[in-house]
């Protein structure tokens, strides 16, 4: 039976798209938008079925494909998503859609901007739907390229230079993959002997079964993966390049690293991390809950004293993806599942967020905190999203924030207490901060200066009803996301319950 | 059968004005009649099934031993499941009775104090938004329903405070509110989380009869931290002492959000929360202590506070943290009944005062101030009634409503200890006493020269009128039908009254209302004076105790201060590695360039010598990588 | 008898004069010189290699002549550069010509 070959097809689509732009002569802008629109359109719509089509009863890999490329190393065009990468690949076409209408009015080099707005969106989605670890590093270095050039090009320079951003951003990013990609070859060299090497991610999750990693091999490899994946995820201390990052990045691509390029990290964390070094992540757990909690508290302290927009978000970002570790770091399927559910939960938000300031710059011209006010008077659109975003950021229940932080605050609980009220107080300072800016650039008296701004209107509305629909509706309804979600999770549960028993840093250091 | 219908979709009570909120906030926005129309069927409709409710309480003998109970699965995951529903048990009908009755009331008034405003349809949206998270959360079947509608209470009452966003004072005062409220919440979460790891259940029904196993197996220590945190909550959203700050501050909001939601309804969710847990609470005794001495301060406090405050609204808000604390009082010495009864009333009377307040601050264009009022009487009759029915019904003068509640708190106190019933007597005296002064300086004494006062429109009188005749008979009537039989935790008791402690209470009310008349009335004694002779206190009670400076400095200063430290850590510490990194990687590179001389013969000699180096190593070092040609 | 090590050894020396006048002679001119210097000694050395070691293969005396016409060709290209810098810069001497330096 020949099966449609969807994930192809939504991998493809965005390359479709930018040969297409590739050949419109540049001046056509308006055509230029329309057909990535119209891409993006195409390729959500399809991801869209594929959430829909997926079976919570099957569980597992889904909708699989397969094409040996580079036998002799063992590479081979594997496709397929499950529980834990479906949600996470329509994050990125929700969110490519939204970036793609939150770029509609800019006017700088379009042809060029979408072109590489298309192919980024194309690696990040190919991280989360391969099945080949080969192919997943080559889909990560994809995504590198572009996010610089579109920094340096169309980014904006505030406290630092767009210049210094991109390529502390790039830096990062590459620094990232250095040691991940050590770890890597650390693990394809170890897992199985010569001639019957793979980059198969199933088949390298079979091998610390099979006792071909020994607990030392496990603990070092699994560090060069936590500092590959740790400072893509912003873990602290590898968080800097965040908020400056997406400070000077433009609105699109802010959307997208903080949304779901981000959210490569805790994915690699979970699909390589826990599933193919399960006692390295064991043997790690507490150090990662450790920073995982000065990553929450910390970011939310110094996201308060901000006075630039972005870099609020920036850090709030970080502050929420210290909960995604410490989800991580519990280990147990309660926690886990609500860091994946938190990825997802966040990356909308956050997109939201940066949508709605990318709007107020570009009618303002300021993102500077002590300028802006008042707002609600002239954009109440805006407002509305603004209100959404931050709302579901402070754990509102009803918005998709809520039951992905409850979750994992239940799984954290369980295995470390202490920490994880350390963590919940991170709670109170997220409404601080959130309440700030929301008072700070909503309410207050009107302000004659802001009369001429325009709220939005229009295809401008698209990333807010589209963002903000999902907020709602996944708030509303959690089980849409976490039945997902708990699908992907389920078939590690006699994997966690091993790991239970397992020794944690501290039963190892002192056996 | 009505009632049995209203039972079975009793999960619609919430969900109408939910969809009130979702239409009018959408679409109906600007059309001003549709939306209060909408909002205001929708309440209709809700106050009939509420009280159909009611109805099929009495009618099917369902108590708080036998509640009537719909569980729906909300997320389900390996290791975590969580459920919506609707638990109807004596005290929730009651409090969908009274939510649905108080806010029909406050949007009828509404119609009349909001009209015109350009936000209409927003505040008409904002309104059924509260009144939907609200029944949300008085139906909870379980903890995690409760918090979900706790906090969306808690958006609501956000979204209300702000509703002037333009003015500064409106949006401090309701960051003010999530913020006060959310410290709170982060202790009911926490607690939350104790039950969830504990019993692996958050629902009511079951963790009534898991707790008291585990009590006899385990001792009572963990459960009473556990205890202890959820009543941050209540101490949070009920304005308890230190958490009580944003409430005088939340009627920067209008009028009537201040009646529905300040004073008679949302603020009553931690009293309604530890009544619903009382299961909890009554086994830990330390707990109940907690509780009771927190009621009990913060009552004495606020009504201290009250005594010299000018706004009537600030005034008002005092009460009602006043009254809280006796709700919260009552629950401490074990009295659901007192607590519920005071609450239903409370409702009552405290609605009917904000609205009356209300009235008076629309009839002189948001004058605030009580001292620049005076001599209203005489032009709005109907409103100085219905305030001297509600300054009588707080004030616990028979036969009006506060007089049997207090009463059954009092006496519930009495039982107690008598330190507690000491405070809950000096705080009746007092809060007599400055309920009176607001009276008598708003009503009487001579007419302000610029006030140019007027009655009430008719959409604002009906309100004052079913709120007064409920203000009225509100105490009396439950009192004789036994609304301890229904209203309990445990057995029903019928204490009935006690002819003494009514009395002394009644006396020193009248007491306090006639020294009142004597200082603001007749003047014959002058506050001024009395607040000269005791310049400390006075200043003490004028200023709050100081407590707002205090977390204001907690904030600006302390959490401030840490996140300036820490950014300057992340700017010069963590960055200064980075760059660091950066700049020593420049500065190698500099270095190294150096070596480039240009000078082609020194690349040469370089080239040379690395292959004599190569060359020596292979003879000498490691012959063996020659395939032994060299030996 | 003249052996292996003998030729080896003219050859040795060739290469380390021509080494020496590489790396110290100050003409460019001279510094070519050298260099075919260094490639005869090595022509020298596969052709006694070939004649030595495997005498019934050839490979040692064609790879020989492949370097000559390398030699041949390099000096060519070397020539014209040297004639093009003279030009240029009016110099032929090597320690002038560091403008590729940092």
């Amino acid at each position: 039976m020949t099966v449609f070959p969807f994930l192809t097809a939504i991998l493809f689509t965005p390359i479709f798209g930018m040969l297409v732009l590739a050949c419109l002569p540049r001046e056509a802008e308006r055509m230029i938008k329309l057909i990535a629109a119209v891409t993006m359109s195409v390729a959500f719509g399809l991801t869209a079925y594929l959430y829909w089509a997926y079976d919570f009863a099957r569980s597992g890999l889904q909708f699989t494909e397969s094409i040996p490329w580079i036998p002799e190393l063992g590479v081979s065009y594997a496709l397929g998503v499950d529980g834990i990468s479906l949600p996470l690949l329509f994050l990125t076409m929700l969110i490519g859609l939204a970036a793609v209408f939150a770029s509609w009015k800019l006017d700088k080099r379009p042809k060029e901007f979408f072109m590489l707005l298309l192919i980024l969106l194309t690696g990040v989605a190919g991280t989360f739907v391969t099945r080949d670890l080969f192919i997943f590093l080559l889909f990560y270095e994809l995504v590198v390229i572009p996010i610089y050039i579109m920094v340096i090009i169309w980014g904006s320079t505030k406290r630092v230079s767009k210049e210094y951003a991109g390529m502390k951003l790039t830096i990062y990013l590459l620094l990232g993959s250095a040691f991940m990609l050590v770890g890597v070859l650390a693990l394809y060299l170890n897992a199985y002997p010569p001639g019957s090497r793979t980059f198969s991610m199933e088949a390298l999750a079979q091998a610390h079964q099979l006792g071909h990693f020994s607990e030392e091999f496990q603990i070092f490899a699994f560090l060069l993966l936590l500092l590959g994946f740790g400072s893509l995820l912003s873990m602290w201390p590898f968080h800097s390049w965040s908020p400056d990052g997406y400070a000077g990045a433009p609105t699109a691509v802010s959307m997208i690293h903080a949304g779901v390029l981000k959210k490569i990290g805790g994915y690699g964390l979970i699909r390589l991390g826990l599933l193919v070094l399960p006692l390295g992540a064991k043997f790690w757990a507490p150090v990662i809950v450790g920073l995982a909690v000065v990553n929450v508290l910390y970011a939310a302290l110094v996201a308060l004293v901000q006075k630039d927009l972005k870099y609020v978000i920036g850090y709030s970002s970080v502050s929420h993806m210290g909960y995604v570790l410490i989800g991580f770091a519990a280990l147990n399927s309660v926690s886990i599942n609500g860091a994946i559910a938190n990825m997802f939960a966040h990356g909308v938000m956050s997109a939201l967020f940066f949508a709605m300031i990318g709007h107020v710059y570009d009618k303002t011209h300021t993102r500077h905190i002590p300028d802006l006010g008042g707002l609600a008077h002239q954009m109440p659109r805006v407002a509305t999203g603004f209100m959404l975003a931050g709302m579901a950021s402070l754990g509102l229940p009803g918005l998709i924030g809520f039951i992905p932080e409850f979750t994992i605050f239940v799984g954290a609980f369980r295995a470390y207490p202490w920490q994880a009220i350390l963590a919940i107080l991170g709670i109170v300072f997220t409404a601080l901060y959130i309440l700030r800016i929301l008072a700070n650039v909503l309410f207050g008296p009107r302000r004659p200066e802001f009369d001429h701004c325009a709220d939005a209107r229009g295809l401008e509305l698209v990333p807010l009803v589209l963002l903000g629909s999902v907020l709602v509706v996944f708030g509303i309804f959690p089980q849409l996301l976490m039945g997902m979600v708990n699908s992907g999770v389920e078939p590690m549960l006699p994997l966690l319950a091993k790991l239970h028993q397992a020794p944690s840093m501290l039963g190892g250091l002192l056996k | 059968m009505f009632h049995e219908y209203a039972l079975q979709h009793a999960w619609l009570i919430p969900l109408l004005p939910a969809i009130a909120f979702v239409l009018i906030g959408l679409w109906l926005r600007r059309v001003p009649l549709l939306s209060a129309g909408l909002a205001l069927a929708v309440s209709i409709a809700a106050f009939l099934l509420a009280c159909g409710v009611g109805q099929a309480v009495i009618a099917q003998g369902i108590t708080v031993e036998q509640p009537f109970i719909q569980r729906v699965p909300w997320v389900a995951i390996s290791g975590l499941s969580l459920d919506m529903g609707v638990f109807i048990d004596p005290i929730t009908a009651m409090m969908l009775v009274v939510v649905t009755l108080v806010s029909l009331m406050v949007q009828i008034y509404s119609l009349g104090y909001m009209q015109g405003d350009p936000g209409f349809g927003r505040f008409y949206a904002y309104l059924s938004l509260f009144v939907a998270a609200m029944l949300g959360l008085v139906i909870s079947v379980n903890f995690i329903q409760l918090f979900v509608f706790w906090e969306l209470v808690g958006l609501s009452s956000y979204l209300l405070i702000g509703y002037y966003f333009y003015k500064i004072s409106a949006r401090e005062a309701a960051k003010k509110a999530f913020i006060t409220t959310r410290i709170g919440d982060f202790g009911l979460l926490l607690g939350i989380l104790f039950l969830q790891i504990l019993f692996g259940t958050l629902d009511f029904a079951q963790l009534g009869l898991a707790i008291p196993a585990y009590v006899q197996q385990s001792g009572t220590g963990l459960l009473t931290l556990v205890a202890l945190l959820i009543f941050l909550g209540p101490i949070g959203k009920s304005g308890q002492f230190p958490l009580h700050v944003w409430l005088p501050d939340a009627m920067e909001g209008p009028t009537p959000v201040s009646a529905l939601i300040h004073a008679a309804t949302m603020v009553v969710a931690g009293v309604y929360l530890v009544a619903r847990v009382f299961f909890l609470f009554d086994l830990l005794p330390v707990a109940l202590q907690t509780v009771a001495w927190t009621g009990a301060i913060t009552a004495f406090f606020a009504a201290s506070i009250a005594l010299t405050q000018r706004e009537i609204k600030r005034i008002l808000a005092y009460s009602t943290i006043s009254q809280l604390g006796y709700m919260m009082l009552a629950l401490g010495v074990g009295s659901v009944t007192a607590s519920m009864f005071h609450l239903m009333t409370h409702a009552f009377f405290k609605a009917l005062l904000f609205l009356a307040a209300g009235a008076v601050i629309h009839a002189l264009h948001d004058q605030n101030d009580i001292f620049a009022m005076g001599g209203l009487r005489h032009k709005m009759p109907v409103t100085f009634a219905a305030m001297t029915v509600g300054v009588l019904a707080i004030a616990g003068i028979p036969p009006f409503a506060g007089f049997f509640s207090k009463d059954e708190i009092l006496l519930a106190a009495a039982q107690a200890s008598w330190p507690l019933y000491l405070m809950a007597v000096v705080t009746s005296g007092l809060t007599a006493f400055y309920m009176a002064r607001l009276l008598f300086v708003v009503f009487f004494g001579p007419e302000k020269p610029d006030n140019h006062p007027h009655e009430a429109p008719l959409s604002m009188c009906i309100p004052l009128g079913v709120l007064g005749v409920l203000a009225i008979v509100g105490g009396f009537v439950p009192y004789t039908y036994h609304f301890g039989d229904w209203v309990r935790f445990g057995p029903a008791s019928h204490s009935g009254l006690d002819w003494a402690i009514a009395g002394t209470s009644t006396a020193l009310a009248l007491l306090s209302i006639g020294l009142a008349w004597l200082m603001y009335g007749s003047g014959r004694v002058s506050a001024e004076r009395l607040a000269w002779r005791f310049p400390g206190l006075y200043r003490l009670s004028y200023h709050k105790y100081y407590i707002d400076e205090l977390y204001q400095w907690l904030n600006q200063t302390v959490v401030g201060g840490i996140g300036r430290a820490l950014y300057w850590l992340d700017l010069y510490v963590i960055d200064g590695i980075v760059n660091g990194l950066g700049k020593l990687t420049l500065r190698l590179g500099d270095g190294l360039r150096k070596i480039q001389t240009g000078q082609v013969q020194q690349y040469g000699l370089v080239l040379f010598g690395a292959i004599l180096l190569v060359a020596a190593w292979l003879v000498w070092i490691e012959p063996a990588l020659m395939g032994g040609v060299l030996s | 008898m003249i052996g292996l090590v003998h030729y080896l050894t003219v050859g040795t020396l060739l290469f380390v004069i021509g080494l020496y006048g590489l790396l110290t002679k100050r003409n460019i001119v001279a510094v070519l010189m050298c260099i075919e210097l260094m490639l005869n000694a090595v022509n020298i050395n596969l052709i006694a290699f070939s004649r030595f070691i495997t005498p019934e293969l050839a490979t040692g005396q064609v790879f020989s002549l492949f370097t000559i016409t390398v030699a041949a060709c390099e000096v060519t290209v070397g020539l014209a550069l040297v004639f093009r810098v003279y030009h240029d810069r009016d110099t032929v001497l090597a320690d002038r010509l560091n403008w590729l330096r940092w």
